[in-house]
């Protein structure tokens, strides 16, 4: 019935224990396939169907979560067609990240709605049911039109224009070279078009790139603070709530990633998750807690280690050192106000940036606060150019990209204009998906505005 | 006075490039057929440029042909001069083009209407079409009050309904090239409820050969080697003509500015809409304001005549400005004009009011071809004119239609863009219309379009034998050159060094050799020793399935997502207007438009994807409650 497969979150987007990821559609299996390794090795394509699989989930060979996979066959599912669904710990941030996967791996983001859309047209819901999916969507459809009117003063919208334009204009030069051969029509210049085309290509690359940053500025800095007991951990808090303009506490995050403090730092929040386990221990409860900071290094955006400056780095330190060197680290130096013990060197050889802070002057926060935009390199992306808002836009920016890499490839293999002018034309319509709007002529009403062609 | 003149299956009014294929078509596929033209001597005439093809039109040219079509066949029996356009732009885009020699083609027509069985061709104006209380035609009246019977009527009116001649202050009516404009008909269908549209082109002068200074001039060859229009043609042909290329100049410019004031143009005494790549040489002079200079061919009409033809230069301005601002060009200083340049107004339908079978919605059994239906060019002409031919017949046998799609043709492009989308302008076909070019290439339309002519009756069974054949060679021999893998050697590095390519230092698939851009397939001939002898149609095929495989996937992938939608039938009978969920513009356009399924709905502009999957939802409530 469709051919595509599609994916999409399908618990609530807000807190809770478990969330699922669902894939449905005809390659379903393969897809799971390409994201889940169950612990027993067996592929989901040879899974029983109707039962669980224990085993990890993957995005490009990293690690995202622990996961049950549980195998439908079509027509007995949902959607009455293959289902895998990955049921993770949740965190919406992991789901994001399993979703994209999916996306990665073939699946289209199901549109809203659309799951059960195809339950009906697969004749598993009744027409009463089915009468209110078409409520469901039509009230969607309103919103997202809403939400598209209001983009269109937004810096997005303006420069995906911007890029669209460009190419149009390349696209009707190829077009009115080729279309009108016998024509006075100056001669094309491949690596000046391949240069506009290169240029369009970074800047939806960059789109693409900042989505991940957009989405640190928008959810927060999920922040980690790492250090062995009494290394002023506290003081670093203090430092950084006596600068924040609101705290919010209690906020609804995700099971496992108990957010302790959410603080307005300038621009952007940060979410702190204070680690207090990160210490030699034999005892088995402080071995879970241990266990419980390993997996929040792991997710972590930000980790600010702090060290006490005022004695020298001892077996915890190094051992701490050596757990987070491969995070973006901001090492933090406290009790800058006394006598320096610590070394130094060892320091600056395990850390690019470091801040030192004073308790008794409340001191470092601006400093503090600029490292961490370098850190995250909020300062080099220009937000002023906006930023993709959604899945939805980032899955049309993702095909724009493939299109114009595609492009690219082929002027550099010399493959001949019309494989070329059709892949650019591609590039160009997902651009136009990603602003709402429909392909249409606007090549050719750019051929006929710029050049003089006719019989 | 009216008296009964007949019964014939299918009326077909006009016989220009549009009404020759209709009526041949519905003839052959034995439908007692009668064709109408005001003038007979203007059967199948080329009343603007004397040629054929052209970017896509070339590609419209072969399809019809691989359909079964007669223009094709033609354009090669009567062509002066051939070229293949866009060479080295890729193989989805080249495009043949023929300077024709005029009369003989139009005689060379004529003469095939005259001696098709089933079909009659006869010079009248047909003032009325008739229908019944059904909206079904029933019959058409001619001017002389002839009154004929009929199942269906083929409307191919080109410039002729309501025609209006403009040549700088002077108007009149008036059809194409000296003939009578068709009166009548226009009043007649606009009672029938059906919108028509105003629409204007224009043609250059022609002029006297021998009063043009050719030294002057530089000229243009035709190919070497030809490839016809027709995949039944074999017999070899050659060029027999050059056409020369003249430049017009500030002092040109100059006199057309001047006298801007009296052309009807920019008087306003033109209501109808014009083409935007067919622009008269005033516009181009305003328009390309910094322009130094405009680019014109000139082109024969024929071996037996002096004429030719001012390809570039066509105008409304008054005709001593004409001869005045022609004389600028240098090798014109003394040209003498035969036939003043002019600017043609006429009526055409809202493609809106066809479905893709180009039968009209409102009435049964009427319908419409080419410039009737807002388009321009004989190509585009003739390909409706075979479609609509198919489908009068095809329904008068009560045989499902033909409906060609985006996917499979340019023809089907072209009638899709027509009744989905309307047009605002003549449309011209361009190869950018088609979003599945690298597919729909001119070398492959009979791989494309044959079975289907074979199925409905107007390709021979030799003919559809030898296709068959051909496409066995084809793959063949593909699988042979994949499956042949090539050892370095001193004559492959030889061979490749020379073209540019990265030699072997180890083995390699010659399809994989064959991929490269800078490799063809004859350069590799000295290392595949088993290689059969093929005709140069298989060859090219092999040659471009190999070296464009991974774009042609693509493509493929893009057509197998359309069809899912075009798959999708849409019932002709729903009121869209009770639709819940619909946007009200989706509505307006969907009652209007009344796409036959949900890939022709989804290109509608006004129509967005959430409306999509209301539609989708409510047809499946539907077929549902039926099913009950």
């Amino acid at each position: 019935m469709f051919n595509n497969t599609i994916a999409a979150i399908s618990t609530p987007m807000a807190a809770g224990g478990i969330g699922i990821v669902r894939i449905s559609g005809n390659n379903a299996y393969k897809i799971a396939d390409k994201i889940f390794i169950a612990k027993s090795k067996k592929s989901v394509m040879n899974l029983r169907p109707y039962t669980a699989a224990y085993g990890q989930v993957f995005d490009d060979g990293d690690i995202l979560d622990e996961c049950i996979a549980l195998v439908f066959k079509a027509p007995k599912s949902y959607t009455g067609e293959d289902v895998v669904e990955l049921s993770c710990h949740g965190g919406l941030y992991i789901m994001q990240k399993v979703l994209q996967a999916a996306i990665k791996s073939g699946a289209a983001l199901a549109q809203p709605g659309e799951f059960t859309k195809r339950a009906f047209l697969n004749g598993k819901m009744d027409l009463t049911e089915a009468e209110s999916v078409m409520d469901i969507i039509n009230a969607r459809s309103k919103a997202a039109s809403n939400a598209a009117l209001s983009q269109h003063d937004g810096a997005l919208y303006k420069n995906i224009i911007l890029i669209r334009e460009n190419l149009i204009k390349i696209s009707s030069d190829i077009s009115a070279w080729v279309d009108f051969p016998e024509d006075d029509i100056p001669t094309l210049d491949l690596p000046v078009l391949k240069q506009e085309i290169k240029e369009s290509y970074n800047s939806v690359t960059n789109y693409v790139e900042n989505f991940e940053k957009g989405r640190i500025i928008r959810e927060g800095v999920q922040t980690v603070i790492a250090g062995k007991p009494n290394v002023g951990k506290s003081t670093l808090m203090n430092i950084i709530t006596g600068a924040q303009t609101s705290i919010v506490t209690d906020i609804p995050g995700t099971t496992r990633d108990v957010i302790d403090d959410v603080v307005h730092m300038g621009d952007f929040i940060l979410k702190i998750s204070d680690t207090a386990g990160f210490c030699h221990t034999q005892d088995i409860i402080e071995k879970i807690g241990v266990q419980r900071a390993m997996s929040k290094l792991e997710y972590a955006d930000l980790v600010l280690a702090v060290f006490d400056g005022s004695r020298s780095l001892d077996e915890d330190d190094i051992e701490i050192i050596e757990l987070i060197k491969d995070k973006s680290t901001i090492a933090i130096i406290n009790k800058s106000d006394l006598p320096t013990q610590i070394d130094i060197e060892k320091i600056n050889l395990a850390f690019d940036s470091i801040v030192s802070i004073s308790a008794a002057f409340n001191s470092g926060i601006d400093e503090l606060e600029q490292k961490i935009k370098e850190k995250l390199k909020i300062n080099d992306c220009n937000f002023a150019d906006g930023m993709i808002a959604n899945q939805r836009q980032l899955e049309c920016a993702i095909k724009a990209k493939f299109a114009l890499q595609s492009t690219l490839e082929a002027i550099n293999q010399g493959i001949t204009l019309d494989a070329i002018s059709v892949m650019l034309e591609e590039a160009i319509s997902a651009l136009l998906e990603l602003t709402g709007e429909k392909a249409s002529d606007e090549i050719l009403n750019k051929v006929f505005e710029r050049f003089c062609i006719g019989k | 006075m009216e008296y009964n003149a007949g019964k014939y299956d299918v009326a077909v009014i006009g016989a220009g490039h549009a009404g020759i294929e209709a009526a041949l078509a519905s003839a052959r596929l034995g439908c007692k057929t009668v064709i109408f033209s005001i003038n007979l001597d203007c059967v199948g005439n080329m009343p603007c440029n004397p040629s054929i093809g052209g970017t896509a039109k070339g590609h419209l040219v072969r399809e019809l042909d691989a359909l079964g079509g007669e223009m094709g066949k033609a354009a090669d029996k009567t062509f002066l001069q051939s070229r293949m356009l866009n060479k080295g732009k890729g193989p989805a885009v080249h495009s043949l083009r023929v300077q024709s020699d005029r009369r003989a083609y139009q005689m060379l027509m004529k003469h095939t209407i005259e001696l098709q069985t089933n079909l009659d061709l006869k010079q009248a104006e047909v003032t009325e079409i008739r229908t019944n209380e059904n909206n079904k035609v029933t019959g058409i009246v001619t001017h002389l009050g002839a009154v004929y019977l009929v199942d269906a009527v083929i409307i191919a009116s080109g410039t002729y309904l309501d025609g209006k001649i403009h040549i700088g202050e002077v108007s009149y009516n008036g059809g194409p090239d000296g003939m009578f404009a068709a009166n009548s008909l226009s009043k007649n269908l606009k009672a029938l409820g059906l919108e028509l549209m105003r629409f204007k082109t224009g043609t250059p002068a022609r002029v006297n050969k021998k009063s043009i200074d050719f030294s002057k001039l530089e000229i243009q060859y035709g190919d070497k080697e030809i490839i016809p229009f027709s995949f039944e043609t074999d017999i070899p042909t050659e060029n027999k003509v050059v056409c020369h290329i003249a430049y017009t100049n500030s002092e040109t410019h100059r006199v057309i500015k001047e006298n801007l004031h009296r052309s009807p143009l920019y008087s306003g005494k033109i209501s109808g809409v014009g083409p935007r790549y067919c622009p008269s040489i005033e516009d181009k002079v305003v328009r390309f304001a910094d322009k130094e200079r405009h680019q014109l061919f000139i082109e024969p009409m024929g071996m037996e005549t002096e004429e030719m033809y001012l390809q570039g230069m066509s105008s409304s301005l008054p005709e001593d400005v004409q001869l005045a601002f022609l004389r600028t060009i240098k090798g014109f200083e003394n040209i003498e004009i035969m036939r003043a340049a002019y600017a043609i107004e006429y009526d055409c339908i809202n493609p809106f009011e066809l479905k893709p079978t180009l039968e009209t919605k409102k009435i049964q059994g009427l319908y419409g071809a080419g410039q009737f239906n807002g388009t321009s060019g004989y190509e585009e002409a003739a390909a409706q004119g075979l479609v609509a031919g198919i489908n009068a017949a095809l329904k008068i046998k009560d045989k499902a239609p033909m409906i060609l799609d985006r996917s499979n043709s340019y023809i089907g492009t072209l009638i899709d863009d027509l009744v989905t989308k309307g047009t605002h302008e003549p449309y011209r076909m361009m190869t950018s219309r088609s979003e599945y070019r690298l597919i729909l290439r001119q070398d492959n339309a009979d791989e494309r379009l044959t079975p289907t002519g074979y199925s409905i009756g107007l390709i021979s069974q030799e003919r559809y034998d030898k296709f068959l054949m051909k496409l066995t060679q084809i793959s063949d021999e593909r699988k042979r050159i994949e499956s042949i893998s090539i050892a370095p050697s001193q004559t492959i590095n030889d061979i490749l060094i020379l073209k540019g390519s990265t030699p072997l230092t180890t083995g390699i698939k010659l399809s994989e050799l064959l991929k490269r851009p800078e490799i063809d397939y004859d350069s590799l001939d000295a290392v595949d020793e088993e290689r059969p002898s093929l005709p140069f149609a298989v060859k090219e095929q092999v040659e471009i399935q190999i070296k464009y495989e991974g774009y042609i996937k693509r493509q493929l992938a893009q057509v197998s997502e359309m069809k899912r939608l075009e798959n999708k039938i849409i019932p002709d009978n729903i009121d869209y207007i009770t639709v819940i969920g619909l946007r009200l513009e989706a509505r307006d356009k969907l009652n209007k438009i009344k796409p036959i399924n949900i890939g022709q709905a989804s290109r509608i502009s006004g129509v967005n994807p959430a409306d999509i999957s209301v539609l989708l939802i409510y047809l499946s409530v539907l077929s549902k409650k039926n099913n009950k």
